[in-house]
C-alpha cells in the first residue's frame, strides 16, 4: 500500500515536471521543421517561473470565481493525469482510474475554464469561451462512443486493466483498435487545442480558442493554467500510450529495474509522440471554426463504426 | 499462424473501409484523387497478403494490376483532366458532410446483417472479409449519389470496383481471365468517362451532372 502511495507520487511529480518539457520539445521540433532555430526545450519552465513571480492583475468586475478557476482547473486536470498509468499499471489511485472518470474531471476543469472566461465580462472571453463549449460538445461524444468500444474490447472502462488486457497479446490486431486510435487522437488533437482545431501560438482574434479564454489572466493565475494545459496534453498522450502501446509498462508487483524500464519506456513514448504532434502540425492547415464539426463528427463515427465491427466479431 | 493471418487480412479490409469513409468526408478534387490512390495501394497490399497466404500466386497478378492501374494510370489521368478542365475547386455534396457520414454508417451496418446469415456455411475469414467488401461497394454507391461532379462520381464508380477486387481475392477461386478482364473494363470505362468528360463540359461549361438534369427537364 505505502509503495503504491510512493510510485503514485512520483508519478504525480513526474508529470508536472515532464510537462513544460514536453510543450518546449513540440515547439522545438515546429521550429526546426521550418528552418528556424527555435527557443530552448527548457523555455516553458522559464516562462512558467517568470509568471509565478509576476504580480496577477484582475479585473474590476471579476467576481472570486476568476481567481479561483485557475487552481480548480489545473487541480481537476493534475489529478486526471494522476489517475493515467504511465509507466506502472498498478499505482495507489489504480481503482479509481477509469476512463469515464478521466473524460468527466476533463469536462469540469473545461467547464469551470469556460465561466472564468464569461466572468470577465470581455467579449473575447465570451467568443472563446462559446467557441470551446462547442467544441466540447463534439469532442465529448466522441470519446465517450470511442471509450465504449474500448471497453467492449477489454471487457471494462478501468484503465490499468484495460492496458494489462492489451498486453496479454491475445487481443491481437484488431479493427477495433485502429479505428478506435484514429479517434482519441483525433479527439486528443481537439482537445488540446492543437491545429488543425485551434493554433496555440495564435492572438488572431478570429481564429483564437482557448487563447481567447485565458486572455485575462496574467501572472501566478496565468501560470497555472499554462501548467494545466501542458498537464493535459502530457496526460492524452500517455492514455494514447497506455491504451496502443502498453509497452514496457510495469506491471503489479514489478521490482525497480522494471519500474525503472517503464519510466524509460513512458519518457520515450512522449518524445516520438511530441516529434509526430510537431509533424503534423507543421504539414496541416488550421481549418475554419464550422468544420471543426465535420472533424470530430468522423472521430464520432469511428467510434460508432468500431463498435458495430466489434458486435459483429463477437457473433461469429 | 491462422489466427495472426486473419488478423492482418482484416486489418487491411477495415483500412479500405476507412479509406473509403475519407472517399465520403473528402471536399477537395486533389484531396479526393489522393484518397483514391491511398484506397487503391491499400486494396495492392490487401491483394499481395492474400495472395501470400492463400498460395495463390496469381493473385500477385491482381496486386500489380491494382498497383500499375489504380495508383498509378488512373490518377495521372484523372490529374491531367483535372488540369485540362482547369477544376481544383471545392467539391459540392448534394447532402452536407454529416448526414452523409451517418448514411454510410447505416449501409456498413445494412451490409453486415445482410452478409452474416446468408453466409453461415462458409468459415469466419471469408464472411468478415465480404462485409467489409460490401460496405466498400455499398460506400462507393453513396459517394457517386451524393457528388455532383462528375469527376468525383467516376472516383466513386472506382472505389466500388476496388471493393468488388477486395471480395474476390477474400474468396478461393476467382479466375485470372475474370480479372484482367475486369480490370480491362475498368480501364475502358475509364476512358469513355473521359471523353464524356469533355463533351459535358463542352456543352454545357460544367461538370456538375445537375445541368444534364435540368436538360432533361426535370423538375429541381
Amino acid at each position: 500500500m505505502l509503495v503504491g502511495l510512493l510510485l503514485q507520487g512520483l508519478q504525480m511529480a513526474l508529470v508536472l515536471a515532464l510537462a513544460p518539457l514536453l510543450v518546449g520539445w513540440v515547439r522545438k521540433v515546429k521550429a526546426r521543421l521550418t528552418r528556424r532555430r527555435g527557443a530552448s526545450v527548457l523555455q516553458p519552465y522559464r516562462d512558467i517561473f517568470r509568471l509565478l513571480h509576476k504580480e496577477a492583475v484582475l479585473a474590476d468586475n471579476a467576481s472570486w470565481l476568476f481567481r479561483v478557476a485557475p487552481y480548480l482547473v489545473f487541480a481537476a486536470i493534475w489529478v486526471a493525469a494522476a489517475l493515467v498509468p504511465t509507466y506502472a499499471t498498478s499505482l495507489a489511485f489504480s481503482e479509481a482510474a477509469d476512463l469515464i472518470v478521466i473524460v468527466a474531471l476533463l469536462g469540469s476543469a473545461r467547464f469551470f475554464l469556460a465561466l472564468a472566461a464569461l466572468d470577465a465580462g470581455t467579449s473575447f472571453g465570451g467568443i472563446g469561451a462559446s467557441r470551446e463549449m462547442m467544441i466540447a460538445a463534439l469532442a465529448e461524444p466522441a470519446m465517450i462512443m470511442l471509450v465504449f468500444s474500448l471497453a467492449l474490447v477489454a471487457g471494462t472502462t478501468s484503465l490499468s486493466a484495460v492496458a494489462e488486457h492489451m498486453l496479454t497479446g491475445d487481443v491481437g490486431l484488431r479493427v477495433t483498435l485502429g479505428l478506435a486510435l484514429i479517434g482519441l487522437v483525433i479527439v486528443a488533437v481537439a482537445e488540446n487545442g492543437r491545429i488543425p482545431v485551434d493554433n496555440p501560438a495564435t492572438h488572431l482574434e478570429l481564429t483564437m480558442v482557448h487563447e481567447a479564454m485565458v486572455l485575462e489572466y496574467s501572472g501566478r493565475h496565468l501560470a497555472m493554467i499554462e501548467l494545466a494545459a501542458a498537464v493535459k496534453l502530457v496526460l492524452y498522450v500517455s492514455l494514447l500510450g497506455t491504451l496502443f502501446a502498453p509497452w514496457g509498462i510495469a506491471q503489479f508487483g514489478a521490482g525497480p529495474q522494471a519500474l525503472a524500464i517503464g519510466i524509460g519506456a513512458w519518457v520515450g513514448k512522449l518524445a516520438v509522440a511530441g516529434l509526430l504532434l510537431g509533424l503534423f502540425e507543421t504539414s496541416i492547415a488550421k481549418m475554419r471554426v464550422f468544420r471543426v464539426g465535420e472533424f470530430l463528427g468522423a472521430a464520432l463515427l469511428l467510434g460508432l463504426l468500431g463498435t458495430l465491427l466489434l458486435f459483429v466479431s463477437r457473433n461469429l | 499462424m491462422h489466427s495472426l493471418a486473419f488478423d492482418i487480412a482484416h486489418m487491411f479490409a477495415g483500412a479500405m473501409l476507412v479509406a473509403s469513409f475519407a472517399l465520403l468526408y473528402q471536399r477537395r478534387m486533389s484531396g479526393i484523387v489522393d484518397t483514391y490512390v491511398v484506397h487503391s495501394l491499400i486494396l495492392t497490399v490487401a491483394a499481395g497478403w492474400q495472395a501470400y497466404i492463400q498460395d495463390a500466386p496469381h493473385l500477385y497478378v491482381t496486386a500489380a494490376i491494382a498497383l500499375v492501374f489504380k495508383t498509378l494510370i488512373i490518377p495521372i489521368a484523372l490529374r491531367r483532366i483535372m488540369r485540362r478542365l482547369d477544376i481544383h475547386r471545392s467539391v459540392e455534396t448534394v447532402l452536407g458532410i454529416g448526414p452523409t457520414m451517418l448514411l454510410g454508417v447505416g449501409l456498413v451496418a445494412l451490409s453486415i446483417l445482410l452478409i452474416f446469415p446468408v453466409t453461415e456455411s462458409a468459415d469466419a475469414f471469408a464472411r468478415e472479409d465480404l462485409a467489409l467488401a460490401l460496405s466498400v461497394i455499398l460506400l462507393g454507391l453513396l459517394t457517386m449519389i451524393t457528388r455532383r461532379n462528375a469527376i468525383t462520381q467516376v472516383i466513386g464508380f472506382l472505389s466500388l470496383e476496388n471493393g468488388l477486387i477486395l471480395a474476390a481475392v477474400g474468396v478461393r477461386g476467382m479466375p485470372l481471365v475474370v480479372e484482367i478482364s475486369v480490370a480491362f473494363s475498368v480501364l475502358a470505362a475509364f476512358v469513355v468517362f473521359g471523353v464524356f468528360f469533355f463533351r459535358i463540359r463542352e456543352r454545357f461549361d460544367t461538370l456538375d451532372v445537375q445541368a444534364l438534369g435540368e436538360f432533361r427537364g426535370e423538375r429541381r
